[in-house]
């Protein structure tokens, strides 16, 4: 990578384009795409090969889980900053989408009012709250997808880099935050629908969401956001900017000396990072059909975390590996013995820190690095910042 | 009105009763058999009739009325088949063990289809009540007599006013004494006596408030100004007393977070390692205190005292095993530390979850912990918080003297402060990081303990304390057991300062909300290391 | 694309929103100019009335036992530690107590820091390209790209610390001595009118210590150079001005020969201590 430093007099946007890494992935994540559609457009139900629309909808969810590891893995890996309240960010973004959706219902749901959500109409609610207004617009909504987590890091980041609150005092902050936030979301005086959240979803942009292209559309749509997410971030961590990053996360105050703000650079990253997760709640909602208080939950937040860690930090595919692998172990063990998912995750936690520092992508690497014995790597695996 | 109307009645037989209840010596025989008339008579359909048949018994002088009485309100009155009345001892079950009614002699069991209840109404109620409250006041006993005259508080007439002023003088123990003035000063102030007023002035009682803004809305103006300054006075009265509530629920939840987060502030301190299974290791304390009430059954008090060490035991070992087995590999890596201590902390909920119960188990609660203790009409403090404060209390002063007075607190001061010089000073710290791990794991256990006497004990028990205590360490400091003392202590008033006007979610959110932006002014708590060895 | 990259270089634009860029006024003689500070940590006096003076262009050595308040002095033109009281000025025109570190670094004062920090997984290159003086703000660094000009600079640099074999190796792998040269090149991208270099040969071979000699003495002149250092063998081969610290103030100022033959340095330094004098 020391090379595409020197060589990289490109533009920033489309510098991730010429590394090799990315264009594996990128190549990986098409080809599954086009798979999945081919396997379930062109193939008939019968053939045991056929992908069903339930099954779709599930690699969905995932895809937009992969995208909120990779705005995790973007802050914790390269910035060093382990954000325990990234659920936050992510089901911000879906109440967002939650609150176009419900809009979107008009006069179809159970009270038949043409303004008022049912929720609201049952708590006798007689007009809108100020911050439901302008949802009805898709435009305004999907801005609102990415302008309101940021503007909460935006508050968030600025009062804590700026008083250098860093490892895990920032951790358990950041915890509080969406702590605090799950509480607050369960009132339902703060017309977020309460305990039951948002639900009943018919249509978006105009197309059902019970229907199956639509569904399909959404799998895609994620799949490209995941793209687009993962070049972003790409772009940035090859950038100057990252290398000013992973030097925060090593050395602080070295960092500072040489001149960079770097509780600057913290806030910009924090903040596209939770614009990400965001994107990825906004996706995850039409897939999941609700929304509710419990995307805040703490042990959310870290589960995502233990995504990252599973996958291998720093690396932003570890990331994507690591969420795919360990949500599709939870559908299978939520499936076949559920009591048996919570011992498989906490053993996942002890054994990935102890025994996997740097994920499956590490172990991708040892290997290669093996067989093309090649001394010239650099060793990327982040060295911890002592807290 | 009539329960009034027999209540008056009863007050006249007051005086008889006692004038006769020495003398009561004549032929039980005759005695026997007037008294089964009398019961005889509460076996009709007609409530009017009973009303009757009860002021019979009351009548009757004789020395068993009260407890017939008292049968008759819980139903354990009950007619046979054959129309004989018994007493029920104990109707819980299909078999209830029955006694003679005039005799009190045990006659075994009935099959409760057997027997068929005297039933009474509201009304009988209300003048069984009255009755028993106005005949227990000649009682010997003083709690008996201290609990009737409680009750006559507001339930007093002209009939009763009299013998009531009578019995004042006669009686011994001050606090029945108090009660009945202040029942017959309602009654005064009820009838618009100004000298009822005057009494009234500084009592807490709602039924003394109520009379006293009922006198304010009378027709004598005299009165009605003498009864708004009076309330006037018991409202700041009220007020204090409230506030004084407050602060004693404030510091009861204070001292809940100050056991909860002490462990956690002495491993964070000396190991810069954040234990998230710190929440389990406590309610591994709660589940040993269960454990050995499981074990001592019908003990519950002494099950509780050996749940101290075993429950300080348990955690203590938990905490070495963590820190062998995990925490050891992750020297110098304090996320990561994080990450795999809250793996554990899934595991450990899971396996409770498993191997007892996904339910709440009960913790009973010893007598000596049961009740509380009033202070007056407006305040009383429960005694199972109290204990757990005075029990918070203790547990610091003794971490205070381990870290003071002990070589491993004096290990644990030079670990933290530097630990690289402490090593190189010969200090094992490897052993001491065992060790207070061992210490501030036992701690959580010793909280978890506390909390069964004050919360449910299920799996989640640590989960619910987990981020309230991480809230009270980084308010308080890292390193420093008098900034978690104050940030558990004032936390805890705060919220319940916050809660009567914000509920208590909000009050919650409010508190965080306040950390969060506290710590970007105080990035290092309340009382911060300073110097050089506080950075890095 | 070209508009793509017009707009995201939009905020070049914004420069009058940079802050003012004022050269360092250094007319009136000296560079760094403290006075009367005094700092105290917990009642203790780090820093006792120091007074201090740098003129442009000179290397001034800096010594004195352990506790002297060397580092602490450090911290306080760098910005990381603030006085109780005093004043210091970096030139006739910046009073370096109202700045914060990035804008005392970025006006052209460099450290070097006793234990070599350098960015351990980013190679010996890019350690530099973090250093040199740049638009340091975010965007600027984003959309930065790698010139033919920066290169040279770079390799310039390498040139001058010895470490152009290595410069696509990790800086985690250079050796002690090397890492410290690496801080001095890191330093010199800064392009810094005042460096401040702390025990740079501490743990050195004879040779390394020697070719960092070399180094120092060639960067005097065209920077200013304060240099904290316990090594007295070292400082004599290179210092012209040495001044003395003790508890917190200036014992005695002048050449190596002057203050080695000064009864108070004897007394608390050279000669009640003899192991460190050595």
């Amino acid at each position: 990578m020391s090379l595409t430093t020197e060589s990289s007099t490109n533009f920033w946007l489309t510098r991730p384009f010429s590394e090799r890494s990315t264009q594996i992935f990128l190549g990986v994540l098409v080809a599954a795409l086009a798979l999945v559609t081919l396997l379930h457009v062109a193939i008939p139900p019968e053939n045991p090969l056929h992908i069903g629309a339930y099954t779709v909808n599930l690699f969905g969810k995932y895809l937009s889980y992969a995208l909120l590891a990779v705005a995790v893995d973007l802050v914790w890996g390269y910035l060093g900053i382990l954000s325990l309240g990234h659920g936050a960010f992510f089901a911000i973004g879906g109440y967002a989408m939650g609150m176009y959706l419900m809009r979107q219902i008009g006069d179809r749901g159970t009270y038949g009012h043409p303004v008022l959500p049912d929720f609201m109409v049952f708590l006798n609610w007689d007009s809108l709250p100020w911050f439901w207004q302008g949802f009805d617009m898709a435009w305004f909504a999907f801005a609102m997808v990415l302008l309101a987590p940021g503007l909460l890091a935006l508050v968030f980041g600025f009062l804590a880099f700026r008083s250098r609150v860093t490892g895990v005092y920032l951790s358990i902050i950041t915890q509080a935050l969406t702590f605090a936030l799950m509480l607050a979301f369960f009132r339902n005086e703060m017309g977020f629908g309460g305990n039951n959240g948002l639900t009943d979803f018919r249509e978006l942009l105009g197309y059902n969401l019970r229907n199956n292209d639509t569904r399909l559309g959404l799998f895609i749509a994620t799949g490209v956001a995941l793209a687009l997410g993962y070049i972003l971030c790409r772009a940035i961590v090859t950038s100057k900017l990252g290398r000013v990053s992973i030097a925060t996360r090593d050395a602080e105050a070295r960092t500072r000396f040489l001149g960079y703000r770097v509780e600057r650079f913290q806030l910009f990253v924090f903040v596209v990072s939770a614009m990400l997760a965001g994107l990825a709640g906004a996706l995850y909602v039409p897939q999941v059909g609700i929304i509710n208080p419990s995307e805040f939950s703490p042990i959310f937040s870290i589960e995502i975390v233990l995504w990252v860690a599973l996958g291998g930090r720093a690396t932003l595919y570890g990331a994507v590996i690591g969420a795919i692998l360990v949500n599709y172990a939870k559908t299978f063990f939520t499936g076949v013995m559920p009591d048996a998912w919570l011992f498989a995750l906490g053993a996942m936690f002890v054994l990935v820190t102890v025994f996997l520092p740097k994920g499956v992508a590490g172990l991708f690497r040892h290997i290669k690095r093996r067989k093309r014995d090649d001394n010239s790597a650099k060793p990327t695996a982040p060295k911890e910042a002592s807290a | 009105m009539r329960r009034f109307l027999s209540l008056g009645l009863l007050c006249l037989l007051l005086l008889s009763i006692t004038v006769t209840s020495q003398a009561q010596t004549s032929s039980t025989a005759n005695a026997d058999a007037a008294a089964l008339e009398l019961l005889e008579a509460l076996n009709v359909k007609s409530y009017s009739a009973k009303g009757d048949a009860i002021t019979a018994i009351l009548q009757s002088d004789d020395e068993r009325a009260r407890d017939w009485l008292q049968a008759l309100l819980d139903g354990r009155l009950q007619s046979t088949d054959d129309g004989r009345i018994v007493l029920v001892l104990d109707n819980s079950g299909r078999e209830w063990p029955v006694a003679d009614v005039l005799t009190g002699e045990a006659l075994g069991q009935m099959s409760r289809r057997d027997l068929d209840r005297i039933g009474i109404n509201n009304a009988l109620r209300n003048q069984l009540r009255s009755a028993i409250a106005v005949v227990d006041l000649y009682s010997p006993n003083i709690e008996r007599r201290r609990h009737s005259a409680e009750r006559l508080l507001g339930e007093v007439d002209e009939t009763l006013a009299e013998p009531l002023s009578e019995l004042i003088a006669g009686e011994q123990d001050s606090q029945v004494v108090r009660r009945l003035s202040q029942a017959l000063a309602i009654y005064q102030v009820e009838s618009g006596e100004l000298a009822g007023v005057e009494a009234l002035r500084g009592s807490l009682h709602p039924r003394a408030r109520v009379a006293l803004s009922r006198a304010v809305n009378g027709d004598d103006p005299i009165v009605a100004d003498a009864a708004a300054s009076a309330l006037g006075s018991i409202e700041q009265n009220l007020k204090i007393n409230r506030g004084l509530e407050t602060l004693y629920f404030g510091l009861s939840l204070g001292s809940v977070l100050v056991l909860a987060a002490i462990g956690l502030a002495i491993t964070f301190g000396v190991m810069g390692v954040i234990n998230m299974a710190h929440g389990e290791l406590m309610m591994l304390g709660a589940y040993t205190t269960w454990g050995m009430q499981q074990l001592l059954p019908g003990q519950p008090g002494l099950a509780l005292i050996l749940a101290i060490p075993a429950g300080f035991m348990v955690a203590a070992l938990a905490g070495i095993a963590i820190e062998r087995g995990v925490i050891q590999f992750l020297k110098g890596r304090p996320l990561e530390t994080l990450l795999a201590t809250f793996g554990i902390s899934l595991i450990l909920q899971q396996l409770v979850r498993t191997v007892i119960s996904p339910l709440n188990r009960t913790v009973i609660t010893p007598e000596w912990m049961s009740g509380s203790l009033v202070i007056n009409d407006a305040l009383s403090l429960t005694l199972n918080r109290m204990v757990v404060l005075g029990f918070a209390l203790v547990v610091f002063a003794a971490l205070m003297l381990i870290m003071r007075r002990t070589r491993l607190g004096l290990d644990v001061r030079a670990v933290t402060q530097n630990r690289a010089m402490a090593r190189s000073m010969g200090i094992r710290a490897t052993r001491v990081d065992i060790m207070t791990f061992a210490l501030g794991s036992g701690v959580a256990g010793l909280a978890g303990v506390a909390l069964s006497q004050l919360t449910n004990v299920g799996p989640n028990l640590g989960q619910n304390y987990i981020i309230d205590s991480f809230m009270v360490v980084v308010f308080g400091g890292v390193g420093n057991l008098w900034g978690t003392l104050v940030a558990g202590l004032s936390l805890g008033i705060i919220n319940q300062v916050l809660e009567p006007w914000a509920g208590a979610v909000l009050a919650k959110i409010i508190v965080l909300v306040f950390i969060i932006l506290f710590i970007q002014k105080r990035p290092r708590g309340l009382f911060p290391q300073k110097g050089r060895a506080a950075e890095g | 694309m070209s508009l793509l990259q017009s707009l995201t270089q939009r905020d070049r634009v914004f420069d009058f929103m940079a802050p003012q860029d004022s050269p360092v006024d250094v007319r009136h003689g000296p560079i760094l100019y403290m006075e009367d500070v005094t700092v105290s940590f917990d009642g203790f006096k780090a820093i006792n009335n120091l007074n201090l003076t740098i003129d442009d262009g000179e290397l001034r050595c800096i010594i004195g036992p352990n506790g002297a308040g060397k580092t602490t002095m450090m911290d306080i033109i760098t910005g990381k530690t603030r006085p109780n009281s005093g004043s210091v000025w970096f030139g006739s025109r910046h009073n370096l107590l109202n700045m914060n570190e990035p804008d005392i670094a970025s006006l052209g004062i460099g450290r070097k820091f006793q234990k070599p920090t350098v960015f351990e997984v980013l190679s010996v290159f890019e350690n530099l390209e973090l250093a040199m003086s740049a638009d340091k703000r975010i965007f600027p660094t984003l959309t930065a790209r790698m010139t033919g000009e920066i290169k040279d600079r770079i390799d310039e640099v390498l040139e001058t610390i010895g470490l152009t074999a290595l410069r696509h190796q990790p800086a985690g792998i250079l050796s002690h001595g090397q890492k410290q040269w690496l801080e001095i090149g890191m330093l010199l991208m800064q392009r810094p009118r005042l460096l401040l270099v702390d025990e740079p040969v501490a743990g050195m071979t004879e040779q390394e210590m020697e070719r960092t000699a070399e180094l120092l003495t060639g960067l005097a002149g065209k920077q200013s150079v304060v240099v904290v250092e316990h090594d007295m063998g070292f400082v004599r081969s290179i210092a012209r001005q040495v001044t003395v610290l003790h508890q917190g103030s200036v014992l005695a100022e002048g050449t190596m020969d002057q203050v080695s033959s000064d009864p108070k340095v004897i007394e608390v330094y050279l000669g009640a201590d003899d192991d460190e004098a050595a």
